[in-house]
């Protein structure tokens, strides 16, 4: 780890150490406080700017809009697996006119932006006759990049299998669709779980992408009644600083979950374990497949 | 073929928007990134506490919320006035320096931990250490994936669109507009993308299949 | 034992949010006088689809603004859609036969119009919608039901920009794809790069309130309306520079219920039932309104 990057400090060191640990504290402190010094002389935590917390429609709006947002994450969440896991074993499969389609598609959707997207479906799409809701819209979407990106995962996965797996699965006389549903992929599945959840953080925070085409979502919701003048006076800061902990909390508990079961995982014997050159491989491949899916929204 | 024809001109400009707007984010981001990097990985807990908030704040927020943020919160603090596309640019930059942070810090784990010791046998400082021998080393397993999200940065101002900031986003709009064909249009739009995208897919390949094996 | 834990005590969380809250609305927003819209028996529109599908359903569905206090606003505390758009969606709501308090309002962004129309998402659309060619060849328009001017909106204070011809170097917001963006820009007002566009007024007038932009510019009808919300900190110029006859949005090819709507407004304009809603909302600011002159194309 990082700690490998220094010496163990002696007493200069620990001094200076201090000191600086003094200054950097300061500047947090000095930071926030300016912060909420600019909060209180703006009036934004004034009576009637978080009054919009006691009402219990606007509760049960919001309760109405995450669940929105966690609904389009579920629909997104499985299709998008679904697909990644269709796509994944179509690249990988023995027969070129299989593979170089599903490489095409795949290699398409992740270069296209997730907002063109969702504009094609939601805009574009009613110009041929085809109309979809902003739900959908946003669910295809997701499906069709993150979808995109886990057949990457998954081939990364299974690439990193130790080839015995499939020799001893064929000589045992299964047929390659058994090799790769039976075998490979729920193995890989395994292995990948980190890299799997860490997507799905990324899918979660792209529900809000709904905005754009106005899909009633928590961040909607959240410009809705941030920008409310009549009732609250626009108490936008109050209400973003609420919708940004719930994504927070949200993404979080989801990354909570990804540690947990890799904690259960490792206790568990059945994981095949690479051997640790195959396993430094993946653990590059997966960095970029991680670090280029990570990144984007 | 009519649509792209018709608006030609309107395309370029609209691509080259996007195009400034990713440049300009890019520096900025790779800049503050790199710094955000060296405070997590620096021998000052405080500092390294700094590092991780910001990531961890950052990275489970989405691009849109950091958007909505600078565009429509942040102008009621009445702190520094910044139009439209500076608030795009703050957003791009921020969001983005959380993962160009997480890239180079990964880099930097991936060098031998004997590279350090021995720098610190030769008396070199932390930050000649990290100057002069990590970070160049770090710099192979830090390219790929940081192609990766330099090409989510591209595709991400096209979030922008919903924040009065012209780039390749807003094309629909203007041909809503003018009544022409809104599904041609985003189909030369996303064709476009995958020209922009393609290229810097096919170099990150390359660096890694490349780069991988020296080690 | 973890995941249990954390689940009982976000149910908790959640439980104790939805428990309390207060009722009601902080504010009075207004309603049309009681007994106004009696709901018709036995109505029957001869070969309109829409109305056909809206019978099956037992309710119409409307598309609205939220955003614009006075003509369709929706009060967050409460979820009631108020304003001179609302009430004149009830009045044909109660003449198609349909109780106006089963109405199921859908919000739509000005963008989104045509093709909402389109999708068959709404019924019909009450919302600031401006009658023109270009719109006319994607939907059809009863009414006009009311003529708003285009006008701008500035801070109260601001004394050089008196009309249209002295917008030159200013900066102007506006809601995308609405028709004053576009007779901003066609006319050459100020410089492209100077007009701004956001997904709805209530953004512009944020900018506004925080000087950001010089000036909002949209009908007289919702500038009134926002002056009105933010308690003399803005100032309507009152130099109207178009005519915006507002029509009533509906299916292109729907012409049986084009004319039973006509129909509607018209019967309404000679009984003294417009004049009511008119005064009852937006005439609260005190202007009158000249009745419009329905226009059967």
């Amino acid at each position: 780890m990082s700690m490998v990057l220094f010496d163990v400090p002696g007493p200069k060191a620990r001094v200076r150490h201090k000191i600086m640990a003094v200054v950097g504290i300061a500047a947090v402190i000095a930071a926030v406080v300016y912060v909420v010094m600019r909060f209180i002389v703006t009036d934004q935590f004034t009576a009637r700017r978080l009054d919009w917390i006691n009402y219990k429609v606007i509760q049960l709006s919001l309760v109405e809009a995450i669940g929105n947002t966690l609904a389009a994450f579920a629909v997104g969440a499985v299709l998008a697996l679904v697909f990644g896991a269709i796509f994944a074993a179509a690249r990988l499969s023995d027969h070129a006119w299989v593979r170089a389609p599903a490489a095409v598609i795949v290699e398409i959707f992740r270069a296209i932006p997730l907002v063109i997207m969702m504009f094609f479906f939601y805009y574009g799409l009613p110009v041929a006759g085809v109309k979809l809701s902003a739900f959908t819209a946003v669910v295809i979407s997701l499906m069709l990049y993150n979808g995109s990106v886990l057949a990457e995962i998954f081939r990364a996965g299974i690439n990193s299998l130790p080839k015995g797996q499939s020799e001893a699965a064929y000589a045992l006389g299964m047929r390659k669709t058994q090799v790769m549903t039976l075998v490979l992929l729920p193995q890989a599945l395994r292995a990948m779980l980190p890299t799997i959840i860490s997507q799905l953080v990324v899918l979660l925070k792209d529900t809000a992408l709904g905005f754009l085409i106005t899909f009633e979502e928590l961040l909607r919701w959240g410009t809705r009644i941030g920008g409310d003048a009549v009732n609250f006076g626009r108490p936008m800061i109050s209400v973003m600083i609420v919708v940004a902990l719930i994504y927070i909390g949200l993404c979080l508990l989801l990354t909570w979950l990804a540690t947990y079961l890799e904690k259960r995982n490792r206790r568990n014997k059945k994981v095949i374990h690479t051997d640790g050159d195959a396993a430094g491989q993946v653990q590059l491949g997966n960095a970029s497949a991680a670090a280029g899916a990570g990144v984007t929204v | 073929m009519n649509v792209l024809t018709k608006n030609f001109s309107f395309f370029l400009d609209a691509f080259g928007q996007t195009l400034q707007l990713f440049a300009i984010s890019a520096v900025l981001s790779l800049v503050l990134g790199t710094l955000l990097a060296a405070l997590r990985v620096s021998p000052v807990p405080v500092f390294r506490g700094i590092g991780t908030a910001y990531v961890t704040i950052l990275r489970n927020t989405p691009l849109t919320l950091v958007f909505v943020f600078f565009v429509f919160a942040y102008p009621l603090l009445e702190i520094l006035k910044i139009d439209e596309y500076t608030a795009a640019v703050v957003a791009l930059s921020l969001y983005t320096a959380a993962f160009v942070c997480e890239v180079v810090r990964s880099g930097i784990n991936t060098v031998p931990v004997g590279q350090a010791e021995a720098s610190r046998a030769l008396g070199l400082t932390f930050t000649q250490m990290l100057g002069n021998v990590v970070l160049p080393q770090a710099l192979r397993s830090v390219v790929p994936p940081m192609t990766s999200t330099m090409i989510a940065l591209l595709k991400n101002t096209t979030v922008a669109s919903g924040f009065a900031v012209f780039q390749a986003g807003n094309i629909r709009e203007q041909l809503s507009d003018q009544g022409d064909n809104v599904l041609l249009g985003l189909l030369w739009v996303a064709l476009g993308f995958v020209i922009l995208v393609m290229p810097l897919t096919y170099v990150q390949q390359v660096f890694e299949k490349r780069w991988s094996v020296a080690r | 034992m973890r995941v249990r834990t954390l689940a009982a005590v976000l149910l908790t969380g959640a439980l104790a949010l939805t428990a309390c809250g207060k009722e009601g609305a902080p504010a009075d927003q207004g309603a049309a006088p009681a007994g106004l819209f009696e709901v018709a028996k036995d109505v029957a529109v001869a070969g309109s689809p829409t109305f056909d599908k809206a019978k099956s359903r037992g309710s119409l569905i409307v598309g609205v603004k939220e955003d614009q206090p006075g003509l369709g606003y929706k009060d967050p505390t409460t979820n009631k859609y108020s304003g001179f758009d609302i009430d004149i969606a009830k009045l044909i709501s109660a003449k198609l036969g349909f109780d106006p308090e089963k109405i199921q309002y859908k919000t739509v962004q000005s963008a989104a119009r045509e093709q909402a129309l389109i999708n068959g998402d709404v019924d019909y659309y009450v919302g600031t919608y401006t009658i023109n060619a270009g719109r006319k060849e994607k939907v059809a328009f009863a009414g006009p039901y009311f003529v708003a001017g285009q006008d701008l909106l500035v801070k109260k204070d601001n004394t050089d920009i008196t009309g249209p011809d002295a917008l030159k170097g200013k900066k102007v917001c506006s809601v995308t794809g609405s028709t004053p963006a576009k007779n901003v820009k066609e006319k050459g007002l100020t410089e492209p790069g100077n007009v701004l566009e956001f997904q709805g007024y209530s953004q512009c007038v944020t900018k506004l309130l925080n000087g950001e932009v010089d000036a909002v510019t949209t009908d007289d009808a919702i500038l009134k309306g926002y002056a009105a919300a933010e308690e003399g900190k803005l100032k309507v110029v009152g130099k109207t520079f178009s005519s915006e006859p507002y029509g009533i949005g509906l299916p292109k090819d729907d012409k049986a219920l084009r004319d039973k709507v006509n129909d509607i407004l018209q019967s309404s304009l000679d009984d003294g039932t417009w004049q009511k809603i008119y005064d009852g909302t937006l005439g609260k600011s005190g202007s009158s309104a000249e009745k419009p002159k329905i226009d059967r194309y």
